[in-house]
């Protein structure tokens, strides 16, 4: 399979990657050379096989059922998730008006 | 006096404790050191002080006769893939440059507590994503090797090159690396170190930048076999905030080193001989086969026949995973914000994502972005990840055979720098005998072999079974123990 430069353009702003038309000429050969290469896992015969799910068996775990079990990662951090924020107002991420 | 900077983890370590030198002393040693290598650009960002402050905590306690921890008096280098307090955390990358974490990685936070320092940030390529060191918004990182009779800039391998050119050319005793398909071993193969990634799991990945979450493990990179199992047991440990993390305790490896084989029976995979794959690559080889088989180790072929597979299902498994990843560097939370005049939400994240990304990042997140889409992702992502099921059932059926594999880590010695970066695809050949590990979460590590003819180091790949990262350093100390490696680059930055 290959991509043309219309679907590279679609895959982009999937992506959320604005892309020239200068980026987009030297973007298209690139995937189609990787994705031709990809291609061979094909020949591959993969009837009744699992894909892989877990690379090494592991149980999930449950955490204490507590609030802020694990500070770190609990609330009351509203100083510290703003701090590297581009644009924090009133203690809130601040983005361009989305609505009209 | 002893050249402080020409000693390893073990030999400071073990120096400070018995009072032959100060911590301090060492601190300033390669702060020293660091600062006179600016031309090797391994470091994003220098932190001479949080190395000097570690030391003087070290010298204290030993001055009350407490324990200094296991990396007691030791400064290191971060790779610049840990979020660490207070000290910009960039992944190489201008979208992330100025960030300063609030909180510090698990692995690092385990090496300050075993009484580590850190003389700085160390380059990468872009997000983890390379094999040359190249693809770093803060320029490309120059090995301290050169080929003989060139001049020329020499790759210290990829991503973790800032990390394997600070340790080969003794500005840093060891330094942490990651490695999601080699990252760790391929580096340290071409810088003429050690490194070691142990099985998936072992090291939380909690505040590490990801990539690949289910391949991404950090491991250490040092100049002996023992300075990385020592560094390795102090990074190793359970942790609660990692959902993959595996709840085992870490084995005492350091003690459990021994370089004697005897009963152990080391697998060959005939798979590892691909074209392109050079003459005195394979001859290393076979000398790795007669150490270990002086050693006491009995030699045997094995056959893993997914392995031409292995490198295609990573660059669908790798790019998928990472498009999601980084699907969090908006503009919003963190990073960089590019906000054209009069641009809606959207248009800001199309822009800041444009400007922040370098062009390898870029085409792992369209690959990955297209495997996983609609009408795509059975043919590519279902289908790689059934690849991978069989890659690990090859290493699985090779265990009945053989306790550890030994294989080449690399097809070819460094390259120049700017001699493969057009051409993605031959840059990624050069994992090809580094990943099938990677898919299936073993332990496995490079340890210097020799030099070639040109004068560059090649390393020699063990590949453990899941846990066994005793039995991967032992044979690597076997090796070490034959191949006597001692080569130095000529000092010339
Ligand atoms: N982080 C890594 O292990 C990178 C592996 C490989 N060189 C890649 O570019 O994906």
């Amino acid at each position: 399979m290959s991509v043309t430069r219309e679907e590279v353009a679609k895959i982009a702003s999937l992506a959320r990657i604005k892309m020239g038309d200068a980026e987009l000429d030297t973007m298209v050969p690139e995937l189609n050379n990787i994705l031709e290469w990809v291609e061979q896992l094909g020949e591959v015969d993969c009837s009744g096989v699992e894909p892989m799910t877990a690379v090494i068996p592991n149980s999930l775990r449950l955490r204490d059922d507590v609030v802020d079990a694990i500070p770190e990662t609990g609330g009351g951090r509203r100083e510290d998730v703003l701090a590297n924020a581009p644009a924090a107002e009133h203690g809130f991420f601040g983005v361009p008006k989305v609505i009209e | 006096m002893t050249e402080l900077t020409n000693l390893g983890v073990k030999a400071i370590r073990d120096g400070v404790a018995g009072g032959d030198f100060t911590a301090r002393e060492v601190a300033e040693a390669f702060n020293a050191a660091v600062a006179e290598a600016a031309e090797l650009n391994a470091f994003i960002v220098t932190t001479p002080d949080h190395a000097l402050a570690a030391a003087d905590a070290t010298d204290a306690k030993r001055a009350k006769g407490e324990d200094l921890g296991t990396m007691g008096g030791v400064p290191i280098g971060m790779k610049d893939l840990f979020a660490t307090r207070g000290v910009q955390t960039t992944a190489a990358s201008h979208i992330l440059e100025g960030f300063t974490p609030e909180y510090e990685s698990t692995v690092s936070q385990n090496l300050w507590d075993a009484g580590a320092g850190m003389l700085g940030k160390l380059n990468l390529d872009q997000f983890a994503m390379g094999s040359s060191n190249e693809t770093s918004y803060f320029g490309n990182v120059a090995s301290p090797w050169k080929k003989q009779g060139t001049n020329a800039a020499m790759s210290p391998g990829g991503s973790s090159g800032g990390s394997s050119s600070a340790v080969a050319a003794r500005i840093a005793p060891a330094a942490t690396g990651t490695d999601t398909g080699g990252s760790i071993r391929q580096p340290a193969a071409f810088t003429g170190i050690c490194g070691i990634k142990p099985t998936y799991g072992r090291c939380s990945r909690w505040g590490v930048v990801a990539f690949a979450s289910s391949l991404d493990q950090a491991g250490p990179m040092a100049r002996s076999v023992e300075d990385c199992a020592i560094m390795l047991e102090a990074m190793a440990g359970f942790d609660p905030k990692d959902a993959t993390s595996l709840k085992m305790e870490v084995p005492a490896w350091e003690a459990g080193l021994s370089a004697d084989l005897k009963g152990k029976t080391i697998g060959i995979p005939k798979e590892y001989r691909m074209d392109g794959t050079d003459e005195e690559i394979l001859k290393s080889w076979e000398q790795g086969k007669e150490w270990l088989r002086d050693a006491g180790a009995e030699i045997v072929d094995i056959s893993l026949p997914h392995t031409k597979y292995a490198l295609p299902a990573y660059y669908i498994v790798a790019p998928a995973e990472a498009s999601s990843n980084l699907a969090r560097y908006d503009g919003v939370r963190y990073g960089l914000r590019d906000l054209p005049d009069g641009a809606g939400l959207q248009d800001m994240y199309a822009a800041t994502r444009a400007a922040g990304f370098g062009d390898e990042v870029k085409r792992r997140i369209l690959i990955g972005t297209y495997v996983l889409s609609a009408g795509f992702y059975d043919a590519y992502y279902t289908q790689a990840q059934k690849i991978r099921t069989l890659v690990a059932q090859d290493y699985e059926q090779a265990w009945g055979e053989c306790d550890a594999i030994l294989a080449p880590t690399t097809p070819t010695a460094s390259f120049p720098l700017g001699s493969l970066d057009k051409d993605p695809l031959t840059m990624y050949l050069n994992d090809v005998y580094a990943v099938p590990a990677s898919l299936a979460g073993l332990p496995a590590m490079s340890v210097p072999a020799m030099l070639n003819g040109e004068g560059l180091p090649l390393g020699l790949q063990i590949v453990g079974k899941p846990f066994d990262e005793q039995g991967v350093l032992n044979a690597g100390l076997a090796i070490q123990q034959r191949a006597g490696f001692e080569a130095q680059p000529e000092k010339w930055w």
